[in-house]
């Protein structure tokens, strides 16, 4: 049942997908930006999880149209009654005021189609939260205006992911806004638990082409988990207002191989075999392993300190976990 | 405006009396029309401002990087005793979305729509000589101006981070307490308070109005549909402002007095002030677009020359959106971290409200089927707005999936559909009253070319800038960012290019406003003819200064 619903998922979202780029000249689908913006695009970023993946179908091909065609179907009925019961066309007015078979009608007939989208709606937001047992857990917290990224199970302590300087992100050809000095590390096709919380005012943590997002709030643990299935870079904002520098705390998230993420966890002092996945022996190919770029930037806007420093950096009594 | 309005009132009516010199007039008023036109006046100056607002926003985002909100920009020049007006850096930008929300929300669509034809026109409707509690009336307005001037003062005094409150219109705790330690907050506080309190005052006045004061044989179901957009409103108001009273109280006192309401180290919970802010926020945007319901049912029914379709659904319908609005305000804080099955209520809950606003569209459309429809300036508003609102309303059900708004919570996305739905929904049904009663309030008549050339502006202006904007929230651009990334560059330009057209119709605005106020051509007492049915259209225009001494009687078929 699952399998025949994705497959027909993925056809009708490629069939769409196909028709978007033929007719928007295929910007929005250019496969090396995956994991940013794209300039002039007109539609949802792509997705690298299945999360993703069932959002855009659901907004693609059930509610976009969906919207779409009741947007039209209005907009046809008032054309209809500017051009046929204008005073010249029509003078003498009719003086109906009830029909009740149509008013029956408008009334339940958006009914049905909610329901209709309801179902759709609810599915996808109970397969948001039905995390499978997670392979990786990271803790991301946020502070006025960094992310605070710790690997518990790795025994990673916490590090600190700046916005990237201007200058810098312009010599390494990063996107400036959206690149970090220190990105959040995570292997390909593993279940990431993301389990997110505040040290200072409201942030959230959302990454588009996963499709997910939580708030960061001081005294809660929010949970969310993805399972990325593609290596590369994806990006990530605050999407809570948090004061000045609100729009320059991006998260960088890279996606690695296994492998690659070992290296990078033994070369961040952490213990690899620490990890619930499987115990690969760690490769040394550093060529991976994100840009060692934190010593050397000026950490623009806030000290890089590791240590959390606001007063209500940990909470004390976290209540249990919410999914979301 | 203010000068023609008063010149004209002067000799409009010799019939009743005189009217009291200027002063007593306009600062002691208790007459319900004059406190209207107080409160029109009132909001097309914060329309202003709060339109100014969002200029700056918008030339900010313009294009990447940071332009104006920056040291050594054109708005850093602008300075009052060696002193930048507003402080040319990130904080600014953030205080100057913040004040741009409040502005537009409290101090120009809440007094246009109830305060201004509310006050002018319910009891003209109703058929009553005046409010039930003219001195309160009086006070209602005068109390939101001092909240005005409590807000402005907010502006200049230091926030924390620099001068003013920059915490979004939403004042989320922490960043509204520890986040912004000046007085700024404080003020901003006790502004909402004030405007809190005379919106309380007012709506116990209309409450009491509209149930006490109709004339002889107006059931509640004989009244016209404003005033029962107003009634359902002002309960909306009765009962939501107190909780946000309550909630920005508990702020002041997590700020001053060491309480521990929404500080989590302190045991207290900062979603906690989320649950009560929505539950007043939620019935807000719903007391926004309201009146512009009952607004739009009169322009289409009389420029169809056709009595409304369906009155008592659509009457209901209201009521039904109203009590909906109070249990699904969770709808705004689905990534907060609530329990799933909450989640799934709020999401059914939020997409039941969309059949009783689709109710209403087709309700207007069947009005107009039929009709012998005439396109005079309101009428193009009331079409446009039932157009444009249902494009935000279409967006508004593709939030309410919980599913979804993971993807577009927070981004420009919301931005566009909350604009659709208040920007060119409750603003157009602004214009379309402002229209439809121009003769009525001002009596003077408005020049129909410059009126049509005004909506044809702004309707191309507004969806220049907003249009664009679901674009990008798709693409993920973030809401309140002072600077994004050239990913979102070019529908960004856009937007500002739409910007710049809308201003070109604001700049027509006021030519309607100087024209007529220059040739002052003599309004009739009604100028619609037979489709206008409502009281209002009985009086001469502008009415007598006292109306209905003898109450007129009403028969089954009006409304």
């Amino acid at each position: 049942m699952k399998s025949s619903f994705h497959a027909w998922r993925t056809r009708a979202a490629g069939a769409l997908a196909g028709a978007t780029a033929a007719f928007w000249g295929a910007t929005a689908w250019a496969v090396d930006n995956i994991g940013e913006p794209t300039d002039r695009a007109i539609d949802l970023q792509p997705g690298v999880t299945q999360l993703r993946h069932d959002a855009i179908f659901f907004h693609n091909v059930i509610l976009l149209p969906l919207i779409t065609l009741i947007t039209l179907f209005v907009l046809a009925l008032l054309i209809i009654v500017v051009v046929k019961f204008n005073r010249k066309a029509n003078p003498v007015p009719a003086k109906f005021s009830h029909n009740t078979a149509l008013e029956v009608a408008w009334t339940l007939i958006p009914v049905l189609i909610l329901v209709f989208v309801a179902i759709f709606s609810f599915r996808l937001l109970f397969a948001y939260n039905d995390m499978p047992k997670p392979d990786l857990t990271v803790k991301a917290t946020g502070y006025q205006w960094y992310w605070g990224y710790e690997y518990p199970d790795q025994e990673i302590g916490e590090f600190i992911s700046n916005n990237l300087p201007e200058e810098q992100a312009k010599a390494e050809k990063r996107p400036y806004r959206l690149a970090a000095t220190e990105p959040l590390v995570v292997p390909v096709n593993k279940v990431v638990r993301v389990q997110v919380t505040a040290a200072d005012v409201i942030h959230a943590f959302a990454v588009p082409s996963f499709g997910i997002i939580t708030d960061a709030i001081p005294g809660r643990l929010n949970e969310i988990w993805f399972k990325a299935e593609r290596i590369g870079v994806y990006y990530g904002n605050c999407r809570e207002l948090c004061g000045v520098d609100h729009a320059f705390m991006p998260i960088e998230v890279r996606v690695v191989s296994q492998a690659d993420f070992d290296a990078w966890v033994a070369k961040k002092g952490g213990n690899p075999a620490g990890a619930a996945a499987a115990l690969e022996a760690p490769a040394a190919d550093a060529a991976a392993t994100p840009a060692a770029a934190t010593e050397a930037a000026p950490a623009a806007p806030s000290p890089a300190t590791p240590e959390p420093q606001a007063p209500a950096a940990t909470p004390t009594a976290p209540p249990a976990p919410a999914a979301n | 405006m203010a000068q023609a309005a008063a010149h004209d009132h002067d000799h409009g009516h010799d019939d009743h009396g005189h009217t009291p010199g200027f002063f007593t007039r306009w600062f002691l008023s208790t007459n319900h029309k004059d406190i209207g036109t107080l409160y029109l006046i009132f909001a097309i100056m914060a329309g202003i401002v709060g339109g100014a607002l969002s200029g700056l926003i918008r030339w900010e985002l313009a294009e990447p990087g940071i332009q104006v909100f920056t040291e050594g920009s054109w708005l850093a020049q602008i300075k009052i005793a060696g002193v930048s007006l507003i402080e040319p850096s990130k904080h600014g930008y953030n205080v100057v979305v913040t004040a741009h929300a409040l502005i537009m929300i409290f101090f120009m669509v809440m007094p246009a729509m109830i305060g201004g034809f509310g006050n002018w026109f319910v009891p003209l409707m109703i058929g009553a000589p005046d409010m039930a509690f003219p001195r309160m009336n009086n006070i209602s307005f005068w109390l939101l101006v001092a909240a005005w001037v409590l807000l402005c003062c907010s502006l200049f005094v230091d926030g924390g981070p620099g001068k003013g409150f920059g915490g979004g219109w939403t004042a989320y705790p922490p960043l509204s307490t520890s986040g912004h330690t000046g007085p700024a907050m404080d003020l901003a506080i006790l502004s909402l308070h004030l405007a809190g309190a005379s919106s309380i005052l007012g709506s116990i006045n209309f409450i009491t109005t509209i149930f006490n004061m109709r004339a002889p044989g107006m059931t509640l179901h004989r009244m016209p549909l404003f005033v029962w957009s107003v009634l359902v409103t002002v309960f909306l108001l009765l009962l939501s402002l107190p909780v946000l009273a309550g909630a920005i109280t508990m702020l002041l006192t997590d700020r001053n007095f060491n309480t521990h309401f929404f500080d989590a180290a302190g045991g207290g919970d900062p979603v906690m002030y989320q649950h009560l802010f929505w539950f007043f926020g939620h019935p807000e945007v719903y007391i926004l677009i309201l009146p512009g319901f009952g607004i739009i049912s009169h322009i289409v029914s009389t420029f169809s020359r056709k009595p409304v379709f369906g009155y008592l659904a659509m009457a209901y319908a209201m009521v039904a959106i109203g009590f909906i609005g109070f249990v699904v305000w969770a709808h705004h804080m689905y990534t907060v971290g609530m329990p799933i099955e909450l989640r799934a209520y709020f999401v059914a809950a939020t997409m039941v409200i969309a059949v009783p606003t689709g109710v209403k569209v087709f309700s207007w459309i069947a009005t107009m089927w039929g009709g012998s429809i005439s396109f005079k300036t309101p009428m193009l508003w009331a079409i446009g707005f039932i157009f444009l609102f249902t494009v935000g309303g279409v967006t508004g059900v593709v939030l309410a999936n919980a599913g979804i708004d993971y993807s577009l919570h927070d981004t420009y996305y919301v931005v566009a559909h909350f604009h659709y739905v208040l920007s060119l929904g409750a603003v157009f049904a602004i214009f379309a009253g402002f229209y439809y009663w121009y003769e009525k309030i001002w009596g003077v008549k408005y020049n129909e070319f410059l009126g049509a050339l005004h909506f044809w502006i702004t309707f191309v202006g507004v969806n220049l800038i907003f249009f664009p904007q679901h674009f990008l929230g798709l693409q993920g651009m973030p809401r309140r960012y002072v600077d994004f990334p050239d990913g979102f560059a070019y529908w960004n330009h856009v937007s500002s290019i739409g910007y710049a057209v809308t201003v070109a119709g604001v700049a027509v605005f006021m030519l309607v406003l100087i024209e007529s106020a220059i040739r002052r051509r003599k309004a009739e007492a009604n100028p619609w003819g037979e489709g206008a049915t409502t009281l209002e259209w009985t009086l001469s225009s502008p009415p007598p200064f006292h109306q209905f001494n003898e109450l007129p009687v009403v028969k089954p078929d009006v409304h």
